[in-house]
């Protein structure tokens, strides 16, 4: 692991999300100013010294508010890739042990079914289904992870059941489920790291989107995407007020797009034998 | 070389000013759910129809006075409980058929008939009978006298229909009287009307105008500036009309509103029951931060239901002054020290949004914590107005003088005073203006005590238009875009 942060990618990647996950852990216990009050007498303040990122339009400091909101983002993302993850491997491994049977064509074609949908329209649907807030925006982020994760871990695993080591498992008797995680989930986890990390992008990306329809976290709860929403009216004579969540979002997801890279580089075994 | 040049640059200037003089698109937030006025409330209806292709009786002017419409003069029996109208002569419907007293008899009969579905039957509730001695006479006689039956029959709810219509047919294709007569209506996008050139009155100036449907204010913003839209009579998002003044190429016609924009309360649930409780809630509220950060400073205070711009208004926001520490308190009597949650529940228009955010810190501050939840106008009307599933809500009640909602406990606000109903009864009977004038203010005062709802501030109509475009309404005395006088200066 520690040869990742050799790597200037990994290492810029690594920086720019940790900002952001450490503004969303100071975030508990220490924001330079209340997020869920309003202050009109000092709204639309441009960045100063003592509101480092300016004033909104109800007079609230855009900088706590970027601190809270990064909670809401990671929050989302990191549990949106967990369902995709927790529900996502089992059922690829699961079709994976099964090739061909029912089982495989049944997780298999549903996963196509899910796939087939764009992933914000069936957010859209379950967020107007179930009414919006921020459960049901995780929910409806991570529902569209499950097949991603399905899929792949079910590729890597079918490559994996014709080598020697799972033959000789199977021949001690193993049962499938035995060896599906003693021996191919931990084979297979570079693979998910890297998706892993792919999704956590996506998924800030798609909170933002959810919130920016207003389908995400509701008010007071800060959301880049809903205070980029309520910018939109004012960007042509308040800037810093889309500004700074657009970059807030921007920066998260570049740095965790690069250190995914990065990682699928240090990975891959192809680009890996080329590199020795 | 050169006169041929001029010549294609003067035909192009022509043809570009004739385009330019004779039509006009209107800009507006909703689209009307289907287009006849006498079916329901919806104020988008008016938006379109009232004054432009539908006339009543009487009808208002832009400052609010009560014109005649239809009929040209009336006469008023000295117990005033009968009202003679005479109709002005030849005016046909737009199908061609012609506009007669029978027509105005079956359209009042239709309205307060039993199974009307008249969004304001209350209007018609004192008609004891309407009879048409001849083809322009109609006389309505009164139950008992009613000092404002004039003002209720210039509503748009109170239009004359052609009598025997399809009034299925009617919600996609209306058949008026007015000055403009409706062509083509796009779903989800905008209506055309066209000049009626057989009008019985002052024909149009223009030729014809469209209403064009932009939800999006960040839409709106650049639909004006590009010129695609020719005015927004209301402007949905305040914040850009200092933009739009610094434009010489627009104007910024601000005017006042019936908008009384209230905190509705549901005073059927508890607590919001407990007068002492509305009373905290009425003293947790600082209207100006509401003005100042919801509307950019647009907007009037108001501390009862009433127009700030009527003769009859008392100023009564000192009742509820914003007070956090005596809001506190009175929480405290209530006996909740500890505050309590509700629910917010707030449509779509910025003010409610924003204004939402803005009330929800203030009741924060003195411990009431609130659930807000964002809906569409359908499911606000399904959930709130219909349904009062709701502890607060925002709204601004747009119709003129209605502070005749409260004497109806089944209104979604579920406030049942005796004493307020009496007040209304006896205000609807009494025709003297300087006692009437009483009563209203008895009864601003009565609303104002009982904290029936947050009374936060009257509307501001907030329009832009092109600095060409002449005669548009400057105030909104009733929910119209009435384009009858409106001409482009050259």
């Amino acid at each position: 692991m520690m040869r990742a942060f050799k790597m200037p990618g990994f290492l810029i990647g690594f920086i720019l999300a940790g900002i952001f996950v450490l503004a969303a852990a100071v975030s508990f216990f220490w924001t330079p100013d209340a997020v869920d009050t309003v202050d009109i007498v000092n709204k639309l303040h441009v960045p100063d010294a003592k509101n480092w990122f300016g004033t909104d339009h109800f007079g609230r400091d855009i900088f706590s508010m970027i601190m809270v909101g990064a909670r809401t983002s990671i929050a989302v993302a990191i549990v949106a890739v967990g369902i995709g993850m927790g529900l996502g491997v089992p059922l690829g491994l699961a079709a994976a042990a099964r090739k061909g049977s029912i089982l495989d064509e049944v997780i298999m074609r549903t996963n196509d079914l899910i796939f087939a949908f764009p992933a914000l329209l069936i957010a859209i649907m379950i967020t107007a289904a179930f009414g919006a807030s921020a459960v049901n925006a995780i929910i409806a982020i991570g529902i569209f992870n499950i097949p991603v994760f399905a899929r792949l871990s079910r590729g890597a695993a079918l490559s994996l059941w014709t080598r020697d080591f799972v033959l000789a498992a199977r021949v001690a008797g193993k049962s499938p489920a035995h060896i599906s995680f003693e021996h191919i989930l931990p084979n297979i986890l570079n693979l998910l790291i890297v998706q892993g990390t792919i999704q956590f992008s996506l998924g800030i990306l798609a909170e933002a989107a959810l919130s920016y329809v207003g389908l995400g976290a509701q008010p007071p709860t800060p959301s880049w995407g809903r205070m980029l929403a309520e910018s939109q009216t004012m960007v042509s004579f308040a800037p810093h007020l889309a500004l700074f969540p657009g970059m807030a979002i921007v920066l998260t997801v570049l740095g965790l797009n690069l250190m995914g890279d990065a990682l699928r580089d240090l990975f891959d075994p192809k680009i890996r034998r080329d590199r020795a | 070389m050169k006169t041929i040049l001029t010549g294609v640059s003067a035909l192009a200037l022509t043809a570009s000013m004739a385009f330019a003089q004779s039509t006009i698109t209107i800009g507006d937030q909703l689209e009307p759910p289907y287009l006849d006025p006498t079916a329901g409330a919806a104020g988008a209806i008016d938006n379109v129809v009232y004054a432009n292709i539908y006339e009543g009786l009487t009808r208002f002017a832009s400052d609010g006075s009560i014109i005649p419409g239809l009929a040209a003069s009336w006469d008023i029996s000295d117990d005033g409980l009968t009202y003679t109208f005479h109709l002005h002569d030849g005016v046909k419907f737009h199908d061609g058929s012609d506009m007669t007293a029978s027509d105005v008899v079956w359209s009042l009969n239709r309205a307060r008939a039993e199974d009307s579905t008249n969004a304001q039957k209350g209007l018609f509730a004192g008609i004891a009978d309407v009879s048409a001695p001849d083809d322009t006479t109609v006389v309505v006689t009164l139950d008992a006298p009613n000092g404002g039956f004039l003002f209720n029959m210039a509503w748009g709810d109170a239009v004359i229909l052609n009598e025997g219509d399809d009034i299925e047919a009617l919600k996609t294709h209306p058949n008026g009287t007015g000055a403009f007569m409706f062509e083509n209506w796009v779903q989800g996008d905008s209506i055309t009307i066209t000049r009626n050139d057989n009008y019985w009155g002052t024909p149009a100036k223009l030729e014809g105008a469209t209403f064009k449907y932009i939800s999006d204010p960040t839409a709106a913003f650049a639909a004006m500036m590009a010129g695609d839209v020719d005015a927004f009579p209301v402007f949905p998002a305040p914040e850009n009309l200092p933009q739009f003044d610094a434009d010489p190429r627009f104007n910024v016609i601000i005017g006042s509103t019936e908008g009384e924009t209230i905190l509705s309360t549901n005073n059927a649930m508890p607590p919001l029951d407990n007068p002492k409780v509305r009373e905290a809630v009425s003293h947790a509220i600082d209207r100006n931060a509401i003005i100042d950060g919801a509307m950019f400073g647009y907007g009037t205070p108001i501390g009862s239901h009433f127009a700030p711009h009527h003769p009859a208004y008392i100023d009564l926001t000192g009742e509820s002054a914003y007070d956090p520490d005596l809001a506190r308190s009175l929480l405290a009597e209530a006996g909740f020290p500890d505050g309590f949650t509700t629910t917010l529940k707030l449509p779509p228009p910025a003010y409610a949004r924003r204004g939402g955010e803005i009330i929800a810190a203030q009741l924060r501050a003195v411990g009431i914590e609130t659930e807000v939840t964002n809906l569409e106008w359908a499911d606000w009307l399904e959930q709130v107005f219909h349904g009062g599933d709701y502890g607060f809500t925002i709204v601004s009640h747009t119709e003129p003088m209605d502070f005749g909602i409260y004497a109806n406990p089944d209104y979604y606000f579920h406030y049942d005073s005796p004493e307020y109903q009496a007040l209304m009864e006896k205000l609807t009977a009494e025709t003297d203006p300087a006692v009437r004038t009483e009563l209203m203010q008895d009864a601003q005062r009565m609303l104002a005590a009982d904290d029936v709802n947050g009374f936060l501030f009257e509307l501001a109509k907030t329009g832009v238009a092109n600095a060409k475009v002449m005669g548009l309404w400057e105030n909104a005395p009733t929910q119209a875009t009435d384009l009858t006088a409106v001409y482009w200066a050259e």
